[in-house]
């Protein structure tokens, strides 16, 4: 029978949640790492076996683990993340030059052929590469040194590269995105790199269809639609069918706030802005299903009327129905981070979020019933989830 | 031989309990006992101080002799104290309150 195991990063340690296929009787493995904070963990989908973490503290910077029996033993690998040639300045928050400074890994995304290659998104924003199994790092710099560089400002989390997509039809292809900079995609393995923002609209900016400085939380695909795109921005939900070269909104009827900014003339105004959330991910076989976790925007950060609900779209966007079987209707006020939603490939998809509150949820029927597998973990970072023959 | 004491969290990273003991040859500096212990542990390169810049970690300290090092030189000699290992030099993890 297929197993399922879920990789849950949280603010003090690591762990491994293993079910068989029916996903009802979870065996919790861990603390690892206990802590540390875990950014993220993600298994080589060449070998399941082969797991990275990513581990750091304020105290003693940044560690890279890696297993290769699916969790259970851990060697710590290279940790030596060093920019590529002169660092030059990017924006800070006050919009002084600031040097670019190496702070933490945030994502890591695993080749989908070689076990030995993975991709590293990191704080200051840029990609790093190893393919040695992680034992070296070295930055693909090209991203950094696009042309808006030294315009790019950090998110309030600070200025994180946090989501790295590649293509399965194409090696060449990766997409990428940073809080505050925006999207950007490369077509040549990463030498050159071209922002993909445009019908973007973020109110909050000075110029709110400009290239750069889009609140990006996070995007997903389907691996069988790599150039349909899904984003989870800074107050709404968009979706685009050329691969990033243009988006339009897909928030539909998710529930919103109003907000109050310059409008295009300067006057300031009441902005009605529907499906604020961090996460957002795909169903495993059907490319049109697509989940987010609305919550109160822009500082409040918890599901509206304390009511926990996954909302899901089977029609691409614009239409979704909330889905909260077994999720919390009252006094709840967790917040389900960008990188904290992953799917399972069995028959009847699962889906999977992981909380501030330090619960991890299942849905073994792609939403419509909801059951936690823990629920008093440290506050959930991230969740990963692995399919098992 | 010079003994040094890591923080726990550290401990685990080099698979060590208790003390750690090092061989450093020439003058006893921060440096060279830092040299002789990432020499010996790899794994703690980047942990205690920057792998390139060399400046030790915002939150890490360095105590002998009920004293602090922390903002001294890291090519100034330690006490005699410290290079005869009749005393430990302690890295310590710096109290950072509640927030995390």
């Amino acid at each position: 029978m297929s197993k399922v195991r879920v990789l849950a990063g949280t603010r003090k340690g690591a762990f491994v949640l293993e079910a068989d296929g029916k996903r009802k009787d979870w065996k919790v493995n861990g603390p690892f790492f206990a802590g540390w904070e875990i950014y993220h963990m993600k298994g080589s989908p060449a070998d399941p076996n082969r797991i990275f973490a990513s581990q750091s503290t304020g105290w003693f910077g940044q560690l890279l683990q890696r297993s290769d029996d699916g969790g259970k033993t851990w060697e710590p690998v290279g940790n030596k993340f060093v920019y590529e040639g002169a660092t030059g300045t990017h924006q800070w928050y006050d919009g002084t030059p600031h040097p670019w400074e190496f702070k933490r890994v945030w994502h890591l995304e695993p080749s989908l052929a070689d076990p030995d290659t993975v991709y590293a998104g990191v704080e200051d924003a840029a990609i790093f590469r190893t393919t040695d199994g992680g034992k070296s790092w070295q930055e693909m710099p090209g991203l950094r040194r696009h042309s808006t560089g030294n315009k790019w400002q950090p998110g309030a989390g600070g200025m994180c590269l946090h989501t790295i997509i590649l293509d399965p039809k194409n090696p060449e292809r990766i997409y990428t995105a940073i809080s505050a900079a925006g999207a950007f995609r490369t077509d040549d393995g990463g030498g050159s790199w071209k922002p993909i923002t445009k019908g973007l609209y973020s109110p909050f900016m000075p110029d709110p269809t400009a290239e750069i400085g889009h609140c990006i939380h996070h995007m997903a695909i389907h691996p069988s639609r790599p150039d349909v795109l899904f984003m989870q921005k800074h107050w709404n939900v968009l979706r685009s069918d050329n691969a990033g070269d243009e988006w339009r909104d897909i928030s539909g009827n998710l529930p919103g706030d109003q907000a109050v900014y310059p409008d295009k003339e300067g006057n300031t105004r009441a902005f009605d802005l529907k499906g604020f959330g961090f996460v957002i991910d795909v169903h495993a076989h059907e490319p049109q299903t697509v989940f987010v976790v609305p919550i109160k925007s822009d500082s409040q950060h918890f599901p509206p009327d304390g009511k926990l609900r996954v909302y899901r779209s089977k029609t691409g966007g614009d239409e979704w129905e909330p889905l909260s079987n077994g999720l919390p209707q009252r006094d709840c006020y967790v917040n389900v981070l960008r990188d904290a939603m992953g799917v399972d490939s069995l028959d009847s998809c699962g889906v999977y979020f992981g909380t501030t509150g330090g619960q991890v949820y299942a849905s073994p029927d792609a939403g419509e019933t909801w059951s936690p597998i823990v629920r008093d973990l440290p506050a959930v970072l991230s969740v990963e989830v692995q399919t098992l023959p | 031989m010079i003994r040094v004491v890591l923080p726990a969290h550290l401990r685990t990273l080099a698979r060590v309990s208790g003390e750690v003991r090092l061989e450093v040859a020439g003058p006893v500096t921060q440096r060279s006992i830092l040299d002789a212990l990432e020499r010996q542990y790899p794994v703690l390169c980047g942990a205690i101080r920057d792998h390139v810049s060399q400046q030790r970690r915002p939150f890490v300290r360095f105590f002998a002799c009920c004293e602090d090092f922390s903002h001294e030189s890291p090519d100034a000699p330690l006490p005699e104290a410290v290079a005869e290992g009749r005393e430990p030099f302690l890295i310590v993890g710096a109290i950072a309150g509640g927030a995390r």
